[in-house]
């Protein structure tokens, strides 16, 4: 897990041009989202690009990625790191492939999140917040992510599970590389 | 069912699709606008005869939010959707933006029309990747079928529609920290007034409604206010999306008039699982006061109703525990979950909420002090009404509800140091 931004960049196999860390194919995705708002508001963009350049460099941010994205989206760098330190999605180390956020809040716990954390403590020997020694999964625990509905639930990826069991959720992992 | 709007067509084959949603008359109501040219008041007016109140939680009038737009001072406006569902219970904008976002996009067309507003945003909360995408492709068909852009439908009427993400942070559906964050910056509530409605995104005069709120619109001006009003309650016109989750054998979005009453819901959702008794219900969001089962039993789900009975209707976010829920543990979390949520702007908050948390998990881990009951209803009141934004609020009125309805439980935790339930 001791990565450097570098070697991670190398994740995103669209890096054509070596002078920057953010590749060519993402500067384009951030373009689109520039693109919604006046030319003065090009910082309207910020909190979607730092999804694009996370994505890109494995799941996480480095302080070089967003000092890049600031002086791009033509805004302090200081401004950038307030974005990026205060939602809960942005990461600031390195996480594993497969990042599992699962919800405790209310519904989820009347229907049996805690029995789900404690089967993913055990099943991974990590508490959450951690990552396994592969480097593949990462646990984490998040407040209500709006499918109460469908109790317990968690977030691999773009993907919501729900109406989780420790079987169901085995199953859903052994899926993953 | 005949009584639906916003899931009126989600037994259909892809309600998410175009085609779909014209089959069932979808986006009549907007080109029949840009044609007659309606005027902008007869729209408020319609909305005002619905009793259409905001979906999000606060209840507010919608016609009479529209009507304080300045749309005939200059300049660019704007409308935004609050897609941004993090409310504990609330799941219900999730299945509109899935299953209905023409709806949505045919509401936000018309509001921008009638406020003034040439582009409109929805801000989807982040961890919505599935109706992100869902979203973004009904907004893709719309551009192509002509309903949006410049010069719509030749009529002279100009509406570009964006999608906008967040990142994870409940205070983001807060209209203004909503604007902060669509702004890209830290989601950290306003000062009001002055009001969006004159100082809102990029400064510009802008109108923010629920997801809901706006999905209800096409369907409210195709079969006029009275119609919706007569599906609801005076002064709680339509239907409403409620979220049944929690101890409950069919957990659901259920679509229902206004005004029916809890226990038919109940039914309609299974009942309480395990055949275990009903023991408190949360009826509108984590930030709703929790009622006694047989207080609940005893009501109506509409907005006054539900205030009568000492609580709110909220979000529609019905949460149901049954005999076996520890309410110290329930309260426990929810408090955790404010303490984790504030932005830390206001004082009264930011440290507040840490002290409501700490202290209701001392009592569940069973090292409470006796004065620790009285101390948690005097932190929740020295918080309520002393922050910028509502979050405050949202936070003391779990801890002032919990300890009224369920003082024995916490005094026992207090006493044996364990559980009674």
């Amino acid at each position: 897990m001791k990565t450097t931004v570098l070697e991670k960049s190398a994740v995103d196999n669209s890096s054509k041009d070596n002078q920057t860390l953010i590749s060519a194919e993402r500067y384009v995705a951030i373009d689109k989202w520039i693109a919604k708002y006046l030319p003065e508001n090009r910082q309207a963009a910020v909190i979607p690009a730092l999804h694009i350049v996370q994505e890109g460099n494995g799941g996480h941010l480095t302080v070089a990625l967003m000092d890049e994205l600031a002086q791009y989206l033509k805004m302090p760098e200081i401004a950038v790191y307030e974005v990026a330190s205060f939602y809960s999605m942005f990461e600031h180390k390195p996480v594993g492939r497969h990042k599992i956020s699962i919800c405790t809040n209310i519904s989820c716990l009347l229907r049996g999140s805690e029995e789900l954390v404690d089967h993913l403590k055990k099943k991974f020997g990590i508490s959450l917040g951690e990552t396994t020694s592969d480097g593949k999964f990462t646990i984490k625990e998040v407040e209500c992510l709006g499918a109460c509905v469908g109790a317990p639930m968690c977030l691999i990826g773009r993907d919501y599970h729900e109406h989780l069991t420790p079987e169901k959720i085995d199953a859903i992992l052994e899926n993953l590389e | 069912m005949a009584n639906e709007v916003c899931f009126s067509t989600i037994h259909l084959d892809e309600p998410w699709a175009l085609s779909t949603y014209q089959s069932a008359g979808g986006y009549e109501v907007w080109k029949r606008v840009l044609k007659n040219k309606t005027s902008p008041d007869e729209i408020i007016g319609e909305l005002k005869t619905s009793a259409l109140r905001g979906r999000g939680g606060a209840g507010f009038p919608t016609g009479l939010k529209w009507s304080f737009m300045p749309r005939n001072t200059p300049g660019q406006k704007y409308i935004v959707c609050n897609s941004d569902e993090g409310e504990p219970g609330t799941c219900k904008d999730r299945d509109i933006l899935r299953y209905n976002p023409h709806a949505l996009i045919e509401g936000m067309a018309i509001a921008g029309y009638t406020i003034g507003a040439s582009v409109g945003y929805n801000y989807m909360r982040g961890e919505f990747f599935e109706p992100y995408d869902r979203f973004e492709a009904a907004l893709e068909e719309a551009y192509q079928a002509g309903l949006l852009g410049k010069n719509v439908l030749k009529s002279g009427v100009d509406f570009d529609l964006h999608s906008h993400i967040g990142a994870g942070a409940y205070i983001c559906g807060e209209e203004t920290a909503l604007l902060e964050s669509l702004e890209g910056k830290k989601g950290q509530p306003r000062f009001k007034p002055p009001f969006p409605a004159s100082y809102g995104l990029f400064g510009r005069p802008t109108t923010i409604n629920n997801t809901e709120t706006l999905a209800s619109v096409p369907y409210i001006l195709a079969n006029g206010g009275k119609w919706f009003l007569e599906l609801g309650r005076p002064n709680n016109g339509g239907p409403k999306l409620f979220s049944v989750s929690g101890h409950i054998n069919k957990p659901g979005n259920y679509e229902v008039p206004m005004g029916t009453s809890f226990a038919n819901l109940l039914e309609m959702a299974g009942g309480v699982w395990k055949g275990r008794k009903l023991k408190a219900v949360i009826p509108g969001g984590s930030s709703t006061p929790v009622l006694p089962a047989d207080i609940a039993m005893d009501m109506d789900m509409d907005y006054d109703s539900i205030a009568k009975a000492g609580s709110m209707l909220g979000a529609g976010s019905v949460i149901i525990m049954d005999e076996s829920t520890c309410m110290v543990k329930a309260l426990a979390r929810l408090a955790y979950f404010y303490y984790e949520e504030s932005c830390g702007q206001c004082t009264p908050c930011r440290e507040g909420t840490g002290w409501l948390s700490r202290v209701v998990n001392r009592i569940e881990n069973g090292k409470g002090k006796q004065e620790d009951l009285d101390l948690l209803v005097d932190v929740a009141r020295k918080i309520g009404g002393r922050t910028i934004c509502g979050l405050g609020d949202a936070a003391a009125m779990p801890v002032m509800s919990f300890i009224q309805h369920y003082r024995d439980e916490f005094q026992y935790h207090i006493d044996h140091k364990r559980c009674m339930v």
